[in-house]
């Protein structure tokens, strides 16, 4: 990492006149008149102009002061930070593919149906629904979507009802989601052992109640053991099951969340089907339902018709588009080489390892750190400050020591249920010398904040910037540069 | 193949450090009721010789790119410098995720904010956010931003925004009780003022339309702005083709208080449709009411200036159910690749890739329009794509085409019924003069 270099912005570079692309001379005749009328731009004013080197070292020095997969463990819990295969880069950018229009008519573009169809039939197997759409761009998306399509299917029934009921434990985005499609939100409490209280439950189901949104495992990495009783209840009194499949890594070759009373729920792709996070998107979040909801899916649905791939947008019932064009298609590309590479036995081991390794994690870190609930974990393992706080040291010094160590922090802060939250998932695929390094750095600054807090609250002292003043940034905006007067 | 890193020593002394005999004791907190008793029911493991075999038959099942296409319509195929690719496709870029961690993420972080301020500059407006999915949904975030700010319940949609944004638009709103009402476009193939005047009144949140709008023809924002202010209600400006921003006027400059769109043609391939870029700007008033993601700049503690994610408090995470958008991810793998190109193309570069693509788009229009019985359906000004009227059904002219290997544009009337014999072609500064020729002379054939 480069600590001295400071890399200015792009525009505190420029100079009038440089350049990095070129076009060929135009080779038609120019119309000086054209747009006659419209008002044009003068020029772009303040837009860069550097050389090609200087963009070339601009963007690999910007890409030094990142951490990143590709350099070592990442255990943000829920986000599924796994090691992102290369060869899914090559396959989803071979111009086949990279280079077809979404407008083409389906007889032209018979390999990406194809693709579309077999990723939606594997999902289907893997989650144990009937169908799927592969159209939302993201989990929040994904999310959006199956609440459209449980308000679709209650409308259908007579009544669309008020309120969706939402576990305490539930990510963020849960009750947006259901407000954007009309719902009030409800929240229930979790129990002591960091589950679905069942009786709560019970007691706020009613015939207003649409659905209940509920993620498994929960973001406490627990299983909720009660699952299907979960479902039985909302059932019986004519409501649905959403389930948040975001921490669907857990569960994969294992369970089957159709068998186990879900009638909608979404995956991400970038957590259990590796696609890469890219610094914050794009990511894809399919949404798989069962066959009472399957009329509503957005438009339009891959058919096949005399061995040909089809889109059928003859749908009465579809909620309509939620996204432009099919999905965010060079993501599904790489999520479907994933699959065919890890085989049957391959998409089971996921769970498998990701659980090992995190219980290894939880089992190394017992008794240094506190751990709310006692309950099984899963994927993920939620610790917190607790210990550390009487010597003054908060979750954020202990995140931001990890740095120093090379390892990046766990997810802070979340679940809002548990205070001072240090929530690590490991995710399958990491070695043993990783987990090991991320296990004894733990277990160093366990000791330093005993000892030596102070290079806890000073940490990190090894990146391109110390701790940066996120109050002011909220306080006094700055959000673009702007040319000095 | 597989992707573990384990040694079968590894995993039984780690089995035995968890105090678990065997895997599936890993799983005893699941039901064993429900628990999948069998294999899943997929192809058997692939090595990577394999799956390059396979995918690339699957990719071969692909006509598409075995003809001279014209096809436009919110996707355009344009000309990518290679540092693009190159500098995106790195480890430290691909593999991190959203900054939450300033200190070990200040490359994607000063990307977001020179991205910002690239947005600011193309759009003519205050401030920009980091991303959003794409253009529909760009457009439907910008419809639910007005709503908010003008707590006011209906939107007049120009007939003319694209198809497919129209329609997430209304998947959008249908549950929150705001209303869309749409209005046509004269023979020149700009909104219809005197419709839009009709459908204006003091419940109208925003206006919004697209420019140049689906048929291409670049509207007049001014007019639309100040239609729209007269109601005070917001004029929301869509940009499907982000590159006419190199030589058009920024619509913030002509009265728009929101501009959103597609950015994909900064430098993102086709990808059939997907992964793109959702782009907004606004005025800074309404910052506290902007969805997604922003970066802002700040400083460390020794007074060095750095980037963080700001502003979070509009978001759903915080907010809950309360929050500006559900939006979480953005997409910033696709603003970094908007960026390095609208940096390498540069201020000279990006106006002279908007005036090709114009030049040539006028130079096919004429060529086009020369063909007996093909007319320009619409009068008004145009970008990089145009109509053209042609006097047979458009799958007829298509199929013709399609024999001479070219795919001549997008046919219009499934989208529009009124527009028969309608076709959609775009030219980008990719098509050569001779590739003009070698449609124009197609069209000629299979018309006579």
């Amino acid at each position: 990492m480069i600590k001295e270099i400071r890399e200015p912005l792009i525009f505190e570079i420029s100079e009038s006149g440089k350049r990095a692309a070129e076009l060929p001379a135009l080779d038609v005749a120019e119309k000086k008149d054209l747009l006659a009328g419209v008002p044009l731009r003068r020029e772009l004013e303040d837009f860069p102009e550097v050389s090609e080197t200087e963009v070339t070292r601009h963007f690999t020095r910007l890409s030094q002061m990142n951490y990143c997969v590709d350099l070592g463990l990442y255990p943000l819990g829920s986000c599924t930070m796994k090691y992102n295969p290369k060869i899914n880069e090559r396959l989803s950018a071979q111009p086949a593919f990279a280079g077809s229009h979404p407008l083409a008519s389906e007889d032209l573009v018979q390999g990406n149906l194809e693709v579309l169809k077999r990723l939606e039939t594997y999902l289907c197997e893997i989650a144990g629904m009937d169908a799927f759409t592969l159209q939302p761009a993201a989990g929040a998306h994904g999310e959006l979507t199956g609440m459209m399509l449980i308000r679709a299917a209650l409308e259908a029934r007579g009544d669309a009802r008020k309120y969706v009921l939402i576990p305490d434990s539930a990510h963020g985005t849960n009750p947006s989601s259901a407000h954007i499609c009309g719902y009030s939100v409800k929240e229930i409490k979790s129990n002591d052992k960091g589950m679905v209280d069942v009786e709560a439950l019970e007691a706020a189901m009613t015939d207003e109640v649409a659905a209940l949104m509920v993620t498994n495992p929960n973001t406490l990495g627990v299983f909720e053991s009660d699952i299907c009783r979960v479902a039985e209840i909302i059932h019986a009194k004519g409501g649905l099951v959403y389930m948040d499949g975001a921490n669907m890594n857990a569960l994969t070759g294992v369970v089957r969340p159709g068998d186990m009373g879900i009638d909608v729920l979404h995956i991400n792709l970038h957590k259990t089907f590796s696609t890469p996070h890219g610094g914050g998107g794009p990511g894809s979040g399919p949404v798989g339902v069962k066959k009472e909801l399957v009329p509503f899916l957005p438009v339009p649905v891959i058919g096949e018709r005399g061995g040909r791939f089809v889109l059928d947008f003859d749908r009465p019932a579809t909620i309509g588009r939620v996204r432009g064009y099919f999905g965010n298609f060079s993501v599904i590309v790489r999520a479907l080489c994933y699959i065919l590479t890890l085989g049957p036995k391959g998409v089971r081991e996921i769970a498998e390892f990701a659980v090992l390794n995190a219980n290894y994690i939880r089992k190394s870190l017992e008794g240094e750190y506190h751990l709310k609930y006692t309950t099984p974990s899963m994927h993920e393992c939620v610790f917190s400050d607790k210990i550390q706080k009487e010597f003054g040291v908060t979750n954020l010094d202990i995140a931001k020591r990890l740095i120093d160590y090379g390892v990046h922090p766990p997810t802070m802060s979340f679940p809002l249920i548990v205070h001072g939250a240090l929530m690590i998932e490991p995710t399958e695929t990491e070695s043993r010398r990783d987990l090991d390094h991320f296990i004894d750095a733990m277990k160093a600054i366990a000791r330093e904040a005993k000892e030596n807090p102070e290079i806890l609250h000073s940490a990190p002292h090894v990146t391109y910037v110390s701790r940066l003043d996120e109050v002011a940034a909220a306080k006094f905006p700055v959000l673009r540069w702007e040319k000095k007067p | 193949m597989s992707y573990l890193s384990l040694s079968d020593k590894d995993k039984k002394e780690m089995l035995a450090r968890t105090g678990v005999g065997a895997t599936d004791d890993l799983f005893c907190c699941i039901p064993e009721a429900v628990r999948l008793k069998r294999a899943l029911d997929l192809p058997a493991a692939q090595s990577e010789l394999e799956l390059v075999r396979t995918m690339e038959a699957i990719g071969r099942k692909n006509d598409y790119s075995r003809h001279l296409s014209f096809l436009g319509g919110g996707a355009y195929e344009h000309f990518i410098p290679t540092v693009v690719d190159y500098l995106s496709s790195r480890g430290e870029f691909v593999s991190p995720y959203t900054p939450y961690q300033p200190e070990v993420s200040q490359g994607t972080l000063q990307i977001i904010f020179e991205y910002q301020t690239l947005v600011c500059q193309l759009t003519g407006l205050d401030i920009a956010n980091a991303s959003l999915y794409d253009g529909s949904t760009g457009t439907a975030e910008a419809v639910l931003m007005a709503q908010r700010v003008t707590s006011r319940n209906k939107v007049v949609l120009a007939r003319s925004l694209h198809p497919q944004y129209r329609e997430v638009v209304r998947t959008y709103i249908k549950n929150l009780g705001v209303e869309a009402v749409e209005v046509g476009y004269g023979p020149d193939g700009r909104i219809d003022e005197d419709a839009l005047g009709r459908a204006l009144d003091d419940k109208t949140a925003a206006v919004v339309c697209q420019s140049p709008n689906f048929f291409g023809v670049v509207e007049d924002i001014q007019a639309l702005s100040d239609a729209a202010h007269g109601v005070k209600a917001l004029s929301v400006a869509i940009v499907a083709e982000a590159v006419s921003l190199g030589m058009l006027e920024a619509p913030g400059k002509r009265g728009a208080d929101i501009v959103a769109g597609e950015g994909q043609s900064l430098g993102i391939p086709l990808s059939f449709g997907g992964p793109y870029l959702g782009f907004m700007a606004c005025k800074k008033e309404f910052l506290r009411q902007m969805p997604g993601r922003v970066a802002g700049q700040t400083l460390d503690r020794e007074g060095r200036r750095g980037f963080v994610l700001t502003l979070a408090t509009r978001e759903q995470h915080i907010r809950r159910e309360r929050a500006t958008s559900n939006i979480c991810t953005n997409q910033a793998l696709c603003a970094l690749r908007a960026t390095i190109f609208m940096e390498t193309l540069g201020k000279q570069g990006l106006r002279e890739l908007a005036w090709q693509n114009a030049q040539k788009a006028a130079y096919a229009a004429d060529r086009l329009g020369a063909i007996p019985g093909v007319k320009m359906k619409f009068s008004g000004p145009v970008f990089n794509e145009f109509v053209v009227e042609l006097p047979k059904p458009w799958p007829a002219v298509d199929a013709g085409l399609r024999a001479k290997g070219i795919i001549g544009g997008y046919g219009l009337e499934p989208a529009y019924p009124e527009l028969k014999n309608a076709a959609l072609v775009a030219i980008t500064e990719l098509k050569t003069k001779d590739q003009i020729d070698r449609l124009a002379q197609a069209l000629q054939e299979v018309l006579s």
